[in-house]
């Protein structure tokens, strides 16, 4: 029997180009086009969060941002094993995103908060690619 | 209803009908949303009372940037909206919303994002949460605590005595499932479930239920029991999703639904005898003093550590012993209101002596929903 899988995300017409963007190395976020507002904003949806204008655009985000909070994880979840910290970054141009944090050691001493990270995206399936993030430089 | 005091100011359909597969029934929600929105000269800022079915309210205001005190999901099916815009007409007489929002959207056709709160991989939560491994509340609800204590200095000392005073609690309630004392070290050497919290950081899992009767207060010295009042009452959501929620130190919903319910009642927090704040775990306690204005922010750790929650403290809190040490059995705000009843009329375990005024604060989903009810055993 195979070992269950991660849960895989199943994009939807207004988050396709997000996945598109992962997929391709590059985390696309959104922006409100109406002077004034010019909020980014994540998850993708066709209108801005902030004043409702359908006025809106995609652009590639830098894919950097700090770790904002997170949890060690000890119980069991599909596709994870052992203790995995379930982590939340603020990316630079502001929104959060849920990810997991790669080559550091899943530890509170090694996962010290507002430490700078950078999207280091892992094929999940032959078409979605999950928005992953490691400490910029290595980590410490 | 009062007849003719209630007015439709905005209606629209979806931009398309038919077959629609470039929207998701959340973006069929939203379309038709915009539309009615533009219809009536609003935006989304004007909006503080959300109705839907089929779709979670959490899910339709948090998606359209909406901050509701009133959010009703009644589903009965089709009929569904027409119960939405009678609800919606009472909330609005009653003041608890001024401009309410009621949405439909299904992808019936097409099939595209359906599945409701929580579920489906390709639902806001199934795309991006679920891949990251959350394992349920313990991995969930807990995030946002490391960017408190981060931000305000909370130890884990602090938060392991919110569940040490909540025993104390327990150990005068024959009926809570937890009695035996226990001390800081214990919290702190129970196994991790996801760091920071510990297993006694973490509610129970039990069973269990609980019912309300209401009516007119006119009516209510014809029945058996003491009545209790309800003299104030708050609602809001924020996010269907942890990650989402605006800043991990303070809860939107918390905030909105405490105000209101405070505003409503006509009370300030010295009036107060007695607390309930919903704990599924130990920082909940702290982020509801802090939100409802108890205590200033960053504060209510130490007021907790102080001995002030505990019995025989200034500020009774959760005197039931809580969902870490009474009962939780998944949806524990009904325990909640049980024990602000009980301690209304006089009749708790752990009884507060000369209470009057009790604030009972509920928490939906993880920090996705609040709501406040304030009760009192004397007639406004």
């Amino acid at each position: 029997m195979a070992a269950p899988r991660k849960p895989i995300p199943q994009p939807t017409p207004e988050t396709q180009e997000f996945w598109d963007g992962v997929k391709a190395g590059e985390l696309r976020l959104q922006r409100c086009q109406e002077a004034g507002c010019a909020q980014a904003y994540f998850p993708p949806r066709p209108f801005c969060p902030s004043c409702g204008s359908r006025n809106v655009a995609t652009f590639k985000a830098s894919g950097r941002g700090t770790l904002h909070s997170y949890v060690i994880n000890q119980r069991p979840a599909p596709g994870f094993t052992g203790p995995y910290a379930i982590a939340v970054v603020k990316l630079d141009e502001g929104p959060k995103m849920m990810t997991n944090i790669s080559g550091v050691e899943q530890t509170p001493e090694a996962l010290v908060l507002d430490m700078p990270v950078e999207m280091a995206p892992e094929e999940a399936s032959e078409t979605i690619s999950l928005p992953i993030f490691r400490p910029v430089g290595g980590g410490a | 209803m009062k007849p003719g005091s209630i007015a439709i100011v905005g209606a629209a359909e979806t931009t398309e009908l038919g077959l629609i597969p470039g929207l998701s029934q959340l973006g069929l929600h939203a379309d038709a949303a915009l539309n009615a929105m533009k219809d009536a000269g609003l935006s989304p800022k004007d909006i503080d009372g959300v109705a839907c079915a089929g779709q979670s309210p959490m899910e339709v205001a948090w998606y359209l940037g909406i901050t509701p005190t009133w959010a009703d999901g009644t589903m009965v099916g089709g009929c569904s909206f027409m119960l939405h815009v009678r609800h919606a007409a009472a909330a609005i007489n009653e003041g608890l919303c001024n401009t309410v929002l009621i949405t439909h959207g299904e992808s019936g056709k097409s099939g595209i994002g359906r599945g409701g709160f929580g579920g489906g991989a390709s639902t806001v939560n199934g795309q991006f949460e679920s891949p990251y491994g959350i394992a349920g509340p313990p991995s969930m609800f807990t995030i946002p605590v490391l960017r408190y204590m981060k931000d305000f200095g909370l130890t884990h000392e602090e938060l392991a005595m919110v569940a040490v005073v909540q025993r104390e609690w327990a150990g005068k309630n024959p009926r809570a499932t937890m009695k035996d004392p226990i001390t800081v070290e214990d919290v702190l050497s129970s196994r991790m479930i996801a760091y920071p919290f510990h297993l006694l950081e973490c509610c129970l899992v039990t069973d269990g239920g609980g019912a309300l009767i209401l009516t007119k207060a006119e009516r209510a010295k014809d029945f058996p029991n003491k009545p209790v009042y309800v003299v104030g009452t708050g609602e809001s959501v924020e996010t269907p999703m942890i990650s989402q929620m605006e800043d991990f130190t303070t809860s939107k919903a918390f905030r909105v639904s405490g105000k209101k319910a405070f505003e409503e009642a006509g009370i300030t927090h010295k009036d107060v005898d007695h607390l309930m704040i919903y704990d599924a775990f130990a920082h909940l306690p702290i982020y509801g003093l802090e939100d409802l204005g108890f205590c200033e922010r960053g504060e209510a750790g130490k007021f907790i550590a102080a001995g002030n929650t505990r019995p025989g403290g200034k500020l009774p809190l959760n005197t039931n012993g809580g969902g870490l040490s009474y009962m939780h059995s998944g949806m524990y705000g009904m325990y909640a209101l049980q024990e602000s009843v009980r301690q209304m009329r006089g009749i708790a375990p752990a009884q507060v002596p000369g209470a009057k005024l009790s604030v009972c604060h509920g928490v939906g989903g993880m920090f996705a929903a609040s709501g406040t009810i304030i009760m009192s055993n004397e007639q406004p």
